[in-house]
């Protein structure tokens, strides 16, 4: 058996989506949000939907496969996947779980989709409103710890102590994709722009989170078409090359009651070398990332993970100016991202490193052959991926 | 004013259907801080857990640990997302190390008042709070600053 790789055997080649909304605003259904995307993803790719023969979704999404290739009457079902974990921590992997179903012959066609109704459903920034609690969250939320950003603030908190990073580097990442989001008519936030002095003015959620820190919460759906490389080749736009995929956590990251040893951490330390052994680059040869913001603090942890600077350079490196898509060293969340686009679990920010591969980002970086998405930082398991060009196979 | 640090209304924690963490709860309700240590190899295991991930033994035993910490993190909640908290302001919510258990990490609030400046590394001491009167009654620990 030779070396064991995902590198280059499989590329995007639809990228779908439907109108996003502001949470509670979707006028149709979860499950037709869902079919709206896949079928979108398909027309782009130029395939017929029923040739679809695989699903892959990640953080318990509720749009069952097996309804799904019913109901669009698909040939046949062979992959049937969900990435275990919250958050959107499975955004990348489940890329990669299509990646490895194509690779090793089990699937030929794999939609990657999540679809979100938070109007049908219940929202995500609610504490749960239940009599009595047990387990885990017993430990927590008796004493208010209930949302994801207080499960992560103290993470957050931590790193900044350890590292002496100011409250302006955050501020750099939420500045960063609201100028993005203001060239991207698809984005929720698209007329609305924010400046520092908004920035600072905007009330606390929970130190050190500002309002203008903490994700959107939206309604729509957004899907990929992964294919083999070889047949990529043939289809109406230039593929987006899996170079790598990774995820997971490190060691004992799950453990109860904010027990992780390595806890001022977005949960990336094994999972970022991991990526890049096997797409064989390092940080310095990519492009544009695109990184996931349940929380700004959560992007900073994450792009130190995955080596573009070190902690005490956070405040240096993290200014608005390294980060426009245009002019900066480095590109971040280009379309806006979870903050600006839309909270589509971070789905969005893996069709918006395809776009800047196919060079159609409406804040498009310079000569782009390497585009990475890091996903759900904080969360376990957490995972990343990096796209390349046909030049970088 | 409540007569607790929180508003009353918040979900009463309650043990497991296995019951794994219930000698915690009891612990908790006779001013006590029980964790669980390690028969094999003195590991402190926190939170609660069926196997020592140090050396894998099952005989693990419920131990009181001395309520004595340091502050190794923490957060000041102002947006509340619980109808209880609803108009009650901040809070801290501090994550503390205890020295004299391997430094295992326990939450908790942050007495006192929910302005203060919080300094990470601080000693801090527990303070049980006993909600006797609720259904079932249950007991919280709290932290305040030495
Ligand atoms: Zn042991």
């Amino acid at each position: 058996m030779g070396r064991r790789t995902l590198r280059g055997q499989v590329a995007v080649v639809g990228i779908g989506e439907t109108t996003y909304y502001r949470h509670g605003q979707a006028p149709d259904p979860e499950f037709k949000l869902a079919l709206k995307a896949i079928l979108a993803a398909a027309e782009d790719a130029g395939i017929d939907p029923t040739e679809i023969d695989g699903f892959a979704s990640y953080s318990n999404d509720r749009n069952d496969p097996s309804r799904l290739a019913a109901a669009l009457g698909t040939k046949q079902l062979r992959f049937s996947n969900m990435q275990w974990g919250g958050g959107g921590g499975g955004g990348a992997a489940a890329v990669g779980n299509a990646a490895a179903a194509i690779a090793t012959g089990m699937a030929d066609c794999v939609v990657v989709f999540r679809a979100l109704a938070q109007g049908q459903f219940a929202r995500f920034g609610q504490g749960p409103q239940v009599p009595t609690i047990s387990g885990d969250l017993a430990m927590q939320a008796p004493y208010g710890l209930m949302s994801p950003g207080q499960r992560y603030a103290m993470k957050v908190i931590r790193f900044m102590h350890e590292h002496g990073v100011e409250q302006e580097a955050l501020r750099a990442i939420a500045l960063a994709s609201y100028h993005h989001a203001q060239s991207n008519p698809r984005a929720v936030m698209n007329g609305r722009p924010l400046d520092e002095e908004t920035y600072d003015a905007s009330r606390w959620i929970v130190e050190p989170f500002h309002l203008f820190d903490c994700c959107m919460e939206n309604d729509g759906a957004a899907a990929l078409i992964v294919v083999s490389a070889e047949r990529a080749k043939d289809m109406p736009h230039k593929p987006s090359y899996l170079l790598s995929a990774a995820g997971g956590s490190d060691y004992r990251c799950g453990a109860p009651s904010h027990n992780h040893p390595n806890y001022a951490s977005s949960n990336f330390a094994t999972v970022a070398p991991n990526l890049y052994e096997m797409a064989g680059l390092k940080p310095s040869d990519v492009d544009v990332v695109q990184s996931y913001e349940n929380f700004t603090g959560g992007v900073m942890m994450s792009l130190v993970e995955h080596g573009f600077f070190p902690p005490e350079a956070a405040n240096d490196f993290l200014k608005p100016e390294n980060l426009l898509s245009r002019t900066g060293q480095l590109p971040l969340n280009t379309s806006g991202g979870n903050l600006a686009e839309c909270y589509m679990h971070g789905l969005e920010l893996q069709i918006e490193a395809v776009r800047q591969l196919r060079g159609t980002s409406t804040a498009q970086a310079p000569d782009v052959n390497v585009s990475m998405v890091t996903a759900g930082p904080m969360v376990t398991p957490v995972s990343s991926l990096i796209f390349g060009s046909e030049a970088t196979l | 004013m409540s007569k607790y640090h929180l508003p009353e209304g918040m979900p009463i924690p309650v043990p497991e259907n296995d019951d794994l963490s219930k000698p915690y709860w009891e612990g908790l309700r006779q001013s006590k801080l029980m964790v669980q240590k390690c028969q094999g190899c003195g590991t402190y295991v926190w939170g609660p857990e069926w196997i020592c991930h140090q050396c894998r033994s099952f005989d693990l035993a419920w131990e009181e640990v001395a309520g004595k910490g340091r502050i190794y993190s923490w957060e000041r909640v102002w947006h509340p997302v619980h109808p209880a908290l609803k108009d009650h302001g901040p809070y801290i919510v501090v994550l503390v190390e205890l020295p004299g258990a391997q430094n295992i990490r326990m939450i908790g609030n942050l007495l006192g008042n929910p302005e203060q400046e919080i300094p990470i590394g601080a000693e801090v001491e527990v303070a049980f709070e006993h909600h006797n009167d609720a259904d079932p009654a249950y007991s919280l620990a709290h932290w305040r600053l030495v």
